[in-house]
């Protein structure tokens, strides 16, 4: 065995770090999806009565659907009726300071290395910790509500602003748009809400860290962010989910409306817990994220750095509806053992002069497979529309795949739509060419691999940066240091 | 009970086609070619036609096509013919065994319906090859194109008459190339199956065009599937130009196995024609394989092109080089399908693959799905798409040096089809396509230059 095959296969068999379970008391209830259980989870949730006729809406249509099947995915048969749909840390109340929260909650934080004290004072970052399902602590509230920045649970934006709520929710992602979509829409426990009044600019990164607890409960989230005319804000979604054996399923949805002049940059660091090194237990990553740039220049960005979940379906996009409006996406995607990605994007160009960008790395190692999903979508109204694409892979190993799928479909003359991908490994020169400069093989592999994944990461919000890296880290070590 | 007539759906309607002339499609084959028949028609059943949404023919839907009014001969059908006025066609300078083939069939009036060359080459009729030579027909024939993966192969494998048949022994280099002439000539609209089988051994060279053409106003549905083997060290050059009229359908399906060390170039040219899929399936068996795929489209009216291909690469130090362009006017539409496959032990594998269309106006519309999916590490592969517009500096660049709007266009287009156009090996034959290529962008190609039909003006 050569160093590199050494050095690769210590930095490929990296055990989950943040592997473990909090015991924290949660309030179940029982296993099963029908209209009684959404009838409960409403009624739990204590929502008005639309909310709960638009949940049932979804369920009856989501009965209709089957599972995509297209994806280069293999899904194992998933049993919805095994799922606990509803879970909360039953400790329901209303914290004002740090002191109050559940100390082992606050741990929980610390050894995910976020601890809540220290984002307080870290450069402004409001964080709306949800714990399973309820929204436990979001900080900062009272700063935003100042400037009129309203960023609460979504449960809270149901009972305190349902005219917002009724107005968008639904109205990037409809309950129709595909089958998780459609779960989610019928059983979603709660989320982040986010709505941003015209001429402001959001003066901190907002902030939400996802976790998993309870075993066997599958997590629905939903976000809704409305970025009203000439406003920017950057919001940011993270997550680790500990050590678990059976799959978990997750399937949120995350909507996105920029009006006129208005940015959104949204940023992921997802690190589900990816399952063991025999491909046993980990998530299921079924998420629809979809922007919509409404009003002209308005501009979406995604960057999402994909870590963790055993399979990924995950294709964050933007309907570019505004004239000269802008989308971005910008996306890491490290698979490792058997782990499966299939991530992408859309970017759908109505708008005239509307430009966007695609960025996508993805590195395989162990058996896994890594897809990039994308389509470019130019409609015929869309004169002088802009597209550039680059889908890079690195494989790290023999065993593993990685597969491009982008879609061109061009309905204009004036649009310009470039796609360029390759597939390569990390190159012996390249690891000679260091090591003659005295760099050893495994810095080598980490400024390569740095290096690689540099474009993407530079887009993340500093703040995250630092995660970002922690988190490809855990999947490549010793190569990362 | 109902006393309606229960309508049929397509599928059906083939395999009910096959059940009654059964028979007379089958009429003088040798056993195994009755049994290839038979497993056709089955997997043919079991997958029918493409689904309206299949993704594999998302922007080509030819079910309604095959739907249509076509007859169809079980055996060759007498059709008043010139052989004089008929091919005007051919290339100029160039020596080659010109072989037509008529509605599918080999035609071959007054000669031998199967050559044997000094040499060792056989040429010739499918049909008459697999009465001569079962054994050589047999050894190949339905094992390169599989039967239960494309059901376009599977109808082929059930009707197809006749096509035809090359063999090059050990060792021979062939001197001149093989012209197929493909010419569609009836009294009424037509559908024809044609099948060819390209075989070289070890250590041989060949080079075989193939030219598709329409002789009569009729329409025209062609479904047709090339075999083709290339054993160890041989090199092919396979040219395909497309000029049938714009009332035709037609369905290619060319699956190439290559040995060891072999090369393959193989070129698609398509001028007219009004709904065109292409089917390339490339697999590089044998170590040390390369191959070059080369495409241009031109297209205007409501022209559609559809390439499908796949290059698979099942064996270690592969190369391939793949490039597929296309103009698009008025109203046509085009779609490219390109998807490279790397094997889990493929390693050293390179392969490239660029797809560049221009839309010259705002109704035609381009879909384009390059993929790449590998399973080994130690590769460089590459993909890259565009699609645009002729670019706006290089126009004003020649405008501004006297040269007029309109042949500034044609100029630029002329370049965009040189990059596939150079690679034609063939001088005489690049120079006439280059020359019809060039004629079709000026318009002045209606369909087949020296044909005296001109059945697509009205």
């Amino acid at each position: 065995m050569t160093d590199q095959e050494k050095i690769l296969n210590e930095v490929t068999d990296n055990d989950y770090k943040f592997g473990f379970h909090s015991k924290i008391e949660t309030e179940t209830i029982p296993k099963g999806l029908n209209e009684d259980v959404i009838r409960l989870i409403s009624a739990k949730k204590e929502e008005p009565g639309w909310m709960t006729e638009s949940r049932l809406k979804a369920f009856r249509h989501w009965q209709t659907m089957t599972m995509p099947d297209w994806a280069h995915l293999q899904i194992p048969d998933i049993d919805y009726q095994d799922i606990i749909y509803y879970a909360a840390p039953k400790k329901e109340a209303k914290y004002q300071s740090l002191d109050e929260v559940d100390p082992e909650l606050i741990d929980t934080f610390n050894r995910l290395g976020i601890p809540l004290e220290e984002q307080k004072q870290l450069a402004g970052v409001a964080v709306d910790a949800v714990m399973d399902s309820v929204s436990v602590k979001t900080t900062f509230q009272d700063t935003l509500a100042e400037l009129g920045i309203i960023f609460c649970s979504f449960s809270e934006a149901v009972k305190n602003h349902p005219d917002l709520v009724q107005k968008y929710m639904g109205s990037v992602v409809p309950y129709t748009d595909n089958f998780f979509a459609a779960l989610n829409s019928a059983v979603f426990s709660d989320g982040s809400f986010c709505y941003i009044p015209k001429g402001i600019r959001c003066p901190m990164e907002l902030s939400t860290y996802f976790r998993i607890n309870t075993a066997n409960t599958g997590q629905f989230e939903r976000t809704l962010i409305i970025a009203e005319d000439d406003t920017y804000v950057s919001y940011l979604e993270g997550c680790t989910a500990p050590m678990r054996d059976e799959n978990q399923l997750h399937a949120a949805i995350v909507e996105i409306v920029a009006m006129e002049n208005a940015e959104v940059k949204y940023s992921t660091v997802q690190n589900w817990y990816p399952g063991d090194k025999a491909g046993k237990g980990g998530i299921y990553n079924f998420v629809t994220k979809r922007g919509i740039c409404k009003g002209d220049n308005s501009k979406i960005s995604w960057t999402q750095v994909e870590t963790g979940s055993a399979i990924t379906w995950k294709y964050p996009s933007c309907i570019l509806k505004g004239h000269n409006s802008v989308g971005e996406f910008y996306s890491v995607a490290v698979t490792n053992n058997y782990q499966q990605a299939d991530t992408g994007t859309k970017m759908i160009h109505i708008g005239k002069n509307t430009r966007s960008t695609i960025i996508s790395k993805g590195i395989s190692a162990g058996r896994s497979q890594n897809s990039y999903r994308g389509l470019v979508r130019v409609l015929k109204g869309a004169e002088y529309a802009r597209n550039f694409s680059q889908c890079d892979s690195l494989l790290l190993g023999d065993k593993c795949g990685a597969h491009t799928f982008p879609y061109l479909e061009v309905d204009n003359r004036t649009a310009i739509v470039e796609h360029e991908a390759t597939t390569s490994k990390i190159g012996e020169d390249q690891i000679f060419y260091c090591n003659q400069r005295g760099i050893d093989t495994e810095n080598a592999i980490s400024l390569i691999v740095n290096g690689y994944a540099k474009e993407v990461l530079n887009k993340l919000p500093m703040e995250f940066a630092v995660e970002a890296q922690k988190l490809l880290a855990i999947t490549l070590e010793g190569s990362v240091g | 009970m109902k006393d309606t007539i229960e309508t049929l759906t397509t599928t059906a309607k083939y395999l009910e086609l096959f059940r009654t002339n059964r028979e007379q499609i089958g009429d003088g084959d040798p056993d195994f070619v009755k049994d290839l028949r038979e497993q056709g028609i089955r997997s043919f059943e079991k997958t029918g036609f493409p689904a309206r949404k299949a993704e594999l023919y998302k922007h080509t839907h030819l079910e309604p096509v095959f739907d249509g009014e076509f007859s169809f001969d079980f055996s060759p059908r007498k059709i008043a013919f010139d052989d004089n006025d008929l091919f005007l066609c051919d290339v100029p300078m160039l020596d080659a065994h010109v072989l037509t083939v008529l509605n599918g069939v080999f035609h071959h009036p007054g000669k031998s319906a199967l050559h044997e060359l000094d040499n060792g080459i056989i040429v010739g009729g499918l049909r008459e090859a697999i009465r001569r030579y079962p054994d050589l027909v047999s050894a190949h024939l339905g094992k390169i194109a599989p039967l239960d993966k494309e059901a376009f192969v599977s109808l082929n494998t059930a009707f197809a008459q006749d096509g035809i048949f090359l063999y090059v022994p050990e060792g021979v280099q062939m001197d001149k190339p093989v012209q197929i002439i493909h010419l569609l000539l009836s009294d009424k609209n037509q559908m024809v199956h044609h099948r060819n089988l390209f075989v070289l051994e070890k250590n041989t060279t060949a080079q075989v065009i193939i030219c598709d053409h329409t002789l009569s106003p009729h329409m025209f549905l062609t479904n047709s599937v090339s075999e083709v083997s290339v054993g160890e060290h041989a090199d092919l050059d396979l040219l395909r130009l497309q000029n049938e009229h714009n009332n035709s359908c037609q369905v290619t399906n060319t699956w190439i196995r290559q040995e060891r060390a072999s090369h393959c170039q193989h070129g698609n040219i398509t001028l007219h024609g009004s709904m065109v899929r292409n089917n390339l399936h490339v697999k590089m068996e044998g170590e040390g394989a390369s191959s070059r795929e080369l495409g241009l489209f031109l297209i205007d009216k409501l022209q559609h092109v559809d390439s499908y291909t796949v290059i698979e690469h099942a064996s270690p130090n592969c190369t391939s080089d793949q490039h597929y362009k296309g103009v698009l006017d008025d109203a046509s539409t085009g779609a490219f399908h390109g998807r490279i496959h790397v094997h889990p032990n493929a390693q050293k594998t390179e392969a490239f693959q660029a797809n560049n269309n221009i839309l010259l106006t705002d109704t035609a519309r381009m879909n384009t799905k390059p993929q790449l999916e590998i399973y080994a590490d130690d590769v460089k592969c590459s993909h890259g798409a565009t699609v645009g517009q002729l670019d706006e500096d290089a126009l004003f660049y020649l405008q501004s040096r006297g040269i007029s709007r309109d042949e500034s266009r044609l100029m630029l287009m002329d370049a965009f089809a040189q990059d596939v156009l150079s690679k034609i090996k063939q001088p005489s034959l690049r120079d006439r396509i280059t020359d019809l290529v060039g004629k079709r962008l000026r318009g002045e190609l209606s369909r087949c230059n020296n044909c005296a039909m001109h059945c697509d003006e009205e």
